[in-house]
């Protein structure tokens, strides 16, 4: 299964933004922890921008990125989301005011906890109407966004934006599910090669328990291991090293996933 | 799209548990809706509940993964001989090939909101037996299905909302298709939490009493809680009679988080999406089952939609007055029941509708009809704007 990386976004405690990225990731420059800077998008009008929260803010971001350097109209391309975490602050405060005796639920906020919010502001900014979902794997939501994405992209024969976000819990969430940092990255996948294609992806779904591609940097491997979307960042190491290689990526129990990247 | 066997489902819902149940209660109009009695909800509404959940205890070497959603979810998968009908797939196609592709839209967060009534009062901590991955995790479903079926296979759950478990077929027929996996389970499960019953009331969504879809006086939906799974397979020695998904189509809205665009743009092009996918024209379908939730919006704009593809004539219905609105599970609960409609030659009538909606200019069948149904659709559609339409058929 094939398909071509014409665009890259992503976002990381010191990893802001694809070409700033890369030079860390090829090893040209080191790599230094800092907070993830996320933005509000400004695709949204301002009185939605308000209400979007932060891991909506931060899915938005790093799609805006990658459609911007593959050069592509996000309103054609069709989305896959993928987060572990989903929507936690807006999890955490409904869940406060639940056990509370007042049980005032704010309606905005009901309509924000969905999985699918990222998505469906995504949809409001870019005025895409084109196929969008959103899945959820725990530790392998990276690994079930691209297989998901590739799939569609070889069944559809069309374009798909792949985009994984994750953002740690507040408290009491956080003890019970530690995420390291706020993280996000996203792939415009094509079925054929573009004037911007960087690199294709060829994709085989694997039984058994071989070895996951490690960082060597270990800052970046804490990362990597610490926050279910930068498991990305092996698959982002090899397109910013340019060169040919296999990426096994953890799936599920007793499940790999092998992608040969070659540079085009 | 190449057409795939669906061989084997199971339901559970207000109706009852298993697909014997729930034929018998289309075919007698009944609905499972009653006055709202769930955990400490104060609200005036009515819910469709499946009974004896407090009570049920999953299996023991899952007992990690103990929640409403998942005791539903065993007591789903207990239903019809599907686990053994599995356990039989599994031999076939070893458990590695079979994909497992299941939607819910708030999982087990309802023990996330019993253990916030437990917080250290000094610390603020979550009690100790707090388990967020086997229970609060969207995948928690996805996992407990997979241990308790014994499969290894790839697979994910889908969370967009109220159009979930509609859209894993279509996640499931592209990896049959790309060769990932042989066959797959799909399904969905989602039980009543606070969340979801507040959150909708908030939003002056929830009908004081049980929902009347296409109602003149419709005033908003019942919550229920259910679960359904189907084995989906490729089609290579398809009997005559045999089911068959045909058809998938997916589309956004781009327009509101929480209502549906007024003229139903989004719904119209996911059912055109499926039609084609399908291969077929709209009047091949002999019935269609209406996402129809009896909120004032969703009915007018989906009546809109279902005009522009279907004109008048083609007879439908909304089964969420006889099951509630099942959310997540709604998608793969209402694709059940065209497989039932077309098994059985029954386009069921609406329950609690009583006079339909004079603005609404679809044929809405109030009363049972026993019709040959060959090819069925249904929509789903949620949250964010998240549309799928599936078409069923009957293999001639």
């Amino acid at each position: 299964m094939r398909a071509f990386v014409e665009g890259v976004g992503l976002l990381g405690p010191g990893l802001q933004g694809w070409e700033a990225a890369r030079r860390v990731l090829t090893g040209e420059e080191p790599f230094r922890s800092a907070s993830t800077i996320i933005a509000a998008s400004e695709l949204l009008p301002p009185a939605e921008r308000r209400r979007t929260p932060v891991p909506v803010k931060l899915a938005l971001a790093v799609a805006q990125e990658a459609f911007q350097n593959a050069g592509r109209d996000a309103a054609g391309t069709a989305t896959v989301f993928t987060s572990s975490s989903g929507e936690g602050e807006t999890l955490h405060q409904m869940c406060e005011t639940l056990a509370s005796a007042e049980r005032e639920v704010s309606p905005t906020r009901f309509h924000n906890s969905v999985h699918n919010a990222a998505a469906g502001y995504w949809s409001i900014a870019t005025r895409s109407r084109e196929a969008s979902t959103s899945l959820c794997a725990y530790d392998a939501s990276f690994s079930a966004g691209l297989i998901e994405s590739m799939t569609q992209v070889v069944s559809s024969r069309k374009p798909v934006a792949l985009i994984a976000y994750d953002q740690p819990y507040p408290e009491p969430l956080h003890s019970a599910r530690p995420l390291l940092a706020s993280f996000g990255a996203a792939f415009i996948l094509t079925p054929e090669a573009t004037g911007r294609t960087s690199a294709s992806f060829e994709l085989e779904f694997l039984t058994g328990e071989e070895e996951p591609a490690r960082m060597s940097d270990s800052a970046l491997e804490d990362l990597r291991l610490g926050i279910p979307a930068a498991r990305a960042l092996a698959l982002l190491e090899a397109l910013a090293r340019k060169a040919q290689g296999d990426v096994v990526l953890e799936f599920l129990t007793e499940t790999r996933l092998r992608v040969t990247v070659s540079p085009c | 799209m190449l057409p795939l066997v669906i061989s084997r489902f199971s339901v559970v819902n207000s109706l009852g548990a298993g697909s014997e149940s729930m034929l018998r209660a289309l075919r007698e109009k009944r609905s499972g809706l009653a006055p709202c009695g769930f955990e400490t909800a104060r609200i005036d509404t009515y819910l469709g509940t499946v009974p004896g959940l407090d009570d049920f205890r999953v299996r023991s070497d899952l007992q990690d993964y103990d929640c409403r959603n998942n005791r539903l979810a065993q007591l789903c998968l207990e239903q019809d001989g599907f686990a053994q009908g599995i356990a039989e797939a599994r031999d076939r196609y070893g458990a590695g090939r079979i994909g497992l592709y299941l939607g819910t839209s708030t999982s087990g967060l309802h023990t996330t909101e019993l253990a916030y009534r437990r917080r250290d009062p000094e610390t603020g901590a979550l009690p100790a037996d707090y388990r967020y991955a086997e229970t609060q995790n969207a995948y928690s479903l996805g996992e407990f299905v997979r241990r308790y079926l014994g499969l290894t296979g790839p697979g994910f759950v889908v969370s967009s909302a109220c159009s979930s478990s509609a859209k894993v077929l279509g996640s499931a027929a592209r990896m049959i298709s790309a060769g990932i996996c042989d066959a797959a389970v799909v399904g969905g499960v989602d039980s009543l939490c606070l969340m979801t019953l507040y959150g909708f009331h908030s939003l002056g969504l929830t009908s004081p009493g049980p929902c009347r879809p296409y109602d003149v006086d419709r005033d908003g939906i019942s919550i229920g809680e259910g679960g359904g799974f189907a084995l989906i397979e490729r089609a290579t020695r398809v009997e005559p009679g045999a089911i068959l998904l045909l058809g998938v189509g997916e589309s956004s809205d781009a327009y509101h988080m929480s209502t549906p665009h007024p003229q139903g743009l989004g719904a119209r092009m996911a059912m055109q999406q499926a039609l084609h996918s399908a291969g077929l024209e709209p009047p091949d379908i002999d019935y269609f089952f209406l996402h129809g939730t009896a909120t004032e919006s969703n009915d007018a704009s989906e009546d809109k939609a279902v005009l522009e593809v279907f004109g008048p004539r083609t007879p439908c219905s909304s089964t969420k007055g006889a099951t509630g609105h099942l959310l997540g599970a709604a998608g793969i609960t209402e694709a059940i029941v065209s497989i039932l409609a077309i098994e059985h030659g029954l386009m069921p009538g609406s329950a609690n509708t009583r006079s339909v909606d004079p603005a609404l200019k679809s044929n809405y069948l109030l009363e049972n009809r026993q019709a040959n149904v060959t090819r069925a659709l249904t929509n789903s559609f949620g949250f964010g704007g998240s549309n799928c339409s599936l078409v069923l058929g009957a293999a001639g």
